[in-house]
């Protein structure tokens, strides 16, 4: 059952917060995505011809081919979000953790955490340690109130995501896990925004890409596709003494060129260009001097997979406080139907 | 019942430790690990161990085959058809050396296989070739060693193995720490406990019976870099995997009065250690969740493995083809990739104990999500 749009929204009148807020806020550290993966099944509910969870827990949504020259396009965007496991509990009841993905130390001290189980936790650190300057993850702890391992609410083996809401600061909206959280909800307002279509569109919330991108490499075999597309944040190159980059925050939905892991396909990024300009959707071209998607993987699972990335510019990937603009969210899911309502001809 | 307050001083008298004699079953697996840690399979070269195991196999698997790499796989046919495929991996290669190449003075210079500390070479005595020539790795003595020189790390480059002027060792050859394998009581001590320990518990696996077709890989090249279960994965396509190695146990408690012992990882003596997450993969929660309720409902000790780095074979293993749920049980060893490593004798049976039940009460519900 389609839900029934009359007429498609124009997309500066688009309210996604609301859909934002619920994904950003929700828990689902790479290896723990059930709780996003349910929260997203729900919010899928009805769209796609079928929906499967395939073995490593990706979330895969199709909308199943309707030309005979249309392609089977795979969107990916990724459920998990960066965290910490418990590894040892000692007997004050402070526990010591290990990263899930890439997490600095300098975004955690005095941070919050949270469990599964909804336990909250505070982050320390050694204050009398050896290492002159910037702490190791070694000398971060996380206090949840506990005074001994037998009456602590969390033992080895627990995970936990970042802990901290969502603000709106004009245009611009602050969060932890917009990365990729952002991504998931371009993606989802993709799928509600797109009618008519002459492709097989493979919407995929995938698993582990914090950790290598390890989900999408097996749901893109899974899939078999014929072109591929990740959503994932990029950094900025507007803030002071910032990474040298071009891309800045309110300048588009960016479209990749090139990052640490893969040059994307330039056909496509033509592609994805012409079909911007075609509907005055602001973009911006991205080349990102360190990071990687989902798209890395695709491109070369099997025989290969021309792949490309269209990115949402961020700034302060993977702290608690990742900021993004609404105008290019807006326009990355108007350049993404643009592109999957038309032919995709390499 | 109150445990007793470990922090007061006490005089602490030792526990004897009981050894209760082991079964027929226990003592034919410890008799072959015994011969499987003093066979030499060094990654690449693993003839020597895959054939002892493809000799103890052969009765118990209804077909037995080894692949272009050389993995040895011995399959139990399910009754049903439609059984869940389930593999489960021990690799059978170990770590060592490759001879390089012979100087002008009769020495040859070697390289590490697989991943070796600096720190333990200097003097150790090794078996080279498939021969087991007899050699040592040389250094300076003592007597004629400067004091600024002693606290320098000899890399491996600089050293040379000495096999008394044996002229058939060539470049090429594989060479492996020269430990006997002993039975020390409550542990055994051996060379290549890493991942020999984890191939006698999947033989032991092998004797039951199970609702699934079980297609057991005996994987090699593990030590460097996964190689051979990279191909054995995609080769079984199965369900589930569930690998079987040798993990570290960093267990003895901290020389620091402050601060307790929080990186052991696995603790010797307490059971089998089912691993969550590891540098190379996340288990599967229903894996996880089904080892430790058959090891609870049976009465198999057991423990969780510490978060953290490492990898098994299950990190290429899971990425295969659409994905494998997987997960990785090990025996927990102290000094792994050492010329002597320790397992504890229980925790070794409590392996294939452990495996046996999960594998025996599989059933459609254990992947349901």
């Amino acid at each position: 059952m389609k839900l029934n749009h009359v007429s498609r929204i124009p997309y500066h009148e688009v309210n996604m917060k609301p859909l934002i807020k619920k994904l950003v806020e929700s828990y689902g550290p790479s290896g723990h995505e059930e709780q996003i993966r349910e929260i997203i099944r729900s919010e899928i509910k009805g769209l796609a011809d079928y929906v499967t969870i395939d073995p490593l827990g990706n979330l895969i949504a199709v909308y199943k081919k309707k030309a005979k020259s249309g392609k089977k396009v795979m969107l990916a965007a990724h459920m998990d979000e960066i965290g910490l496991i418990v590894s040892h509990i000692d007997s004050k009841g402070f526990a010591s953790f290990v990263p899930v993905g890439g997490v600095r130390p300098l975004t955690c001290i005095g941070g919050r955490v949270r469990f599964a189980n909804d336990v909250v936790g505070v982050i320390g650190v050694h204050e009398r340690r050896d290492s002159n300057g910037v702490p190791t993850l070694d000398d971060l702890f996380i206090d949840t109130g506990a005074a001994s391992p037998d009456t602590s609410p969390i033992k080895v083996g627990d995970a936990a995501g970042f802990f901290r809401p969502l603000e709106e600061i004009g245009d611009r909206l602050v969060a932890k896990s917009m990365d990729d959280r952002i991504s998931c909800a371009v993606m989802i307002e993709v799928m509600r925004q797109l009618k008519r279509t002459p492709h097989e569109v493979q919407f995929v919330f995938t698993v582990q890409e914090e950790i290598g991108t390890r989900g999408a490499t097996t749901s893109a075999f899974g899939l078999d596709p014929e072109v591929a597309f990740s959503i994932d944040v990029t950094a900025t190159g507007d803030t002071p003494k910032g990474p040298r980059m071009e891309v800045a925050l309110g300048n588009g939905a960016a479209i990749k060129v090139r990052d640490s892991g893969m040059i994307s396909d330039p056909r496509l990024v033509t592609l994805l260009e012409q079909r911007a300009s075609e509907a005055k959707v602001k973009s911006q071209r991205e080349v990102l001097p360190g990071g990687s998607t989902d798209a890395r993987a695709i491109q070369v699972v099997r025989a290969g997979v021309p792949s490309g990335c269209v990115s949402i510019p961020c700034r302060y990937v993977h702290s608690p406080s990742e900021m993004v603009d609404m105008r290019d969210v807006n326009a990355a899911v108007s350049l993404l139907v643009q592109t999957l309502e038309k032919p995709i001809d390499l | 019942m109150a445990k007793k307050n470990k922090t007061k001083a006490k005089k602490k008298t030792i526990r004897p430790i009981k050894v209760t004699p082991p079964t027929a079953a226990q003592a034919d697996s410890l008799a072959l690990l015994k011969q499987l840690s003093e066979a030499v399979a060094v990654s690449g070269d693993e003839g020597a161990v895959r054939k002892i195991i493809r000799d103890a196999v052969t009765n118990l698997a209804d077909e037995v085959n080894v692949d272009a790499m050389g993995n040895l796989f011995a399959i139990k046919h399910a009754a049903s058809p439609r059984a869940p495929r389930v593999l489960v991996t021990a690799h059978i290669d170990e770590i060592g050396f490759m001879i390089v190449g012979e100087g002008k003075d009769g020495l040859y210079s070697f390289e590490a296989v697989g991943g070796i500390d600096d720190r333990i070479l200097l003097g150790k005595p090794l078996w080279v070739g498939a021969d087991k020539i007899n050699g040592v790795i040389g250094f300076k003595p003592i007597h004629l060693v400067k004091p600024n020189e002693r606290s320098t790390v000899v890399k491996i480059d600089a050293l040379k193995v000495d096999v008394g002027a044996n002229r058939s060792v060539k470049a090429g050859d594989r060479a492996t720490f020269a430990t006997p394998f002993v039975d020390l009581g409550f542990t055994v001590r051996g060379k290549a406990l890493d991942d020999r320990a984890g191939c006698a518990v999947l033989v032991e696996i092998l004797r039951g019976k199970y609702p699934v077709e079980l297609i057991a890989a005996f994987t090699v090249q593990e030590e460097v870099g996964l190689r051979g279960a990279k191909v054995a994965g995609y080769t079984a396509e199965p369900d589930a995997a569930i690998v079987i190695d040798c993990t570290p146990a960093n267990d003895l408690p901290s020389q620091d009065d402050e601060v307790e012992n929080s990186h052991y990882n696995t603790k010797l003596g307490h059971g089998p250690a089912i691993y969550s997450f590891d540098r190379g993969t996340v288990s599967d929660k229903r894996l996880i969740k089904h080892l430790a309720s058959t090891a609870e409902s049976k009465r198999i000790s057991y423990q969780h493995r510490q978060p953290g780095g490492g990898g098994t074979d299950a990190g290429a293993i899971h990425l295969t083809r659409g994905g494998v749920p997987s997960v990785s049980v090990s025996v927990p060893g102290r000094y792994l990739h050492s010329p002597a490593a320790l397992v504890s004798k229980d925790d070794f049976y409590n392996t294939a104990k452990l495996v046996r039940a999960a594998l025996e009460n599989w059933s459609p519900k254990v992947l349901k999500r």
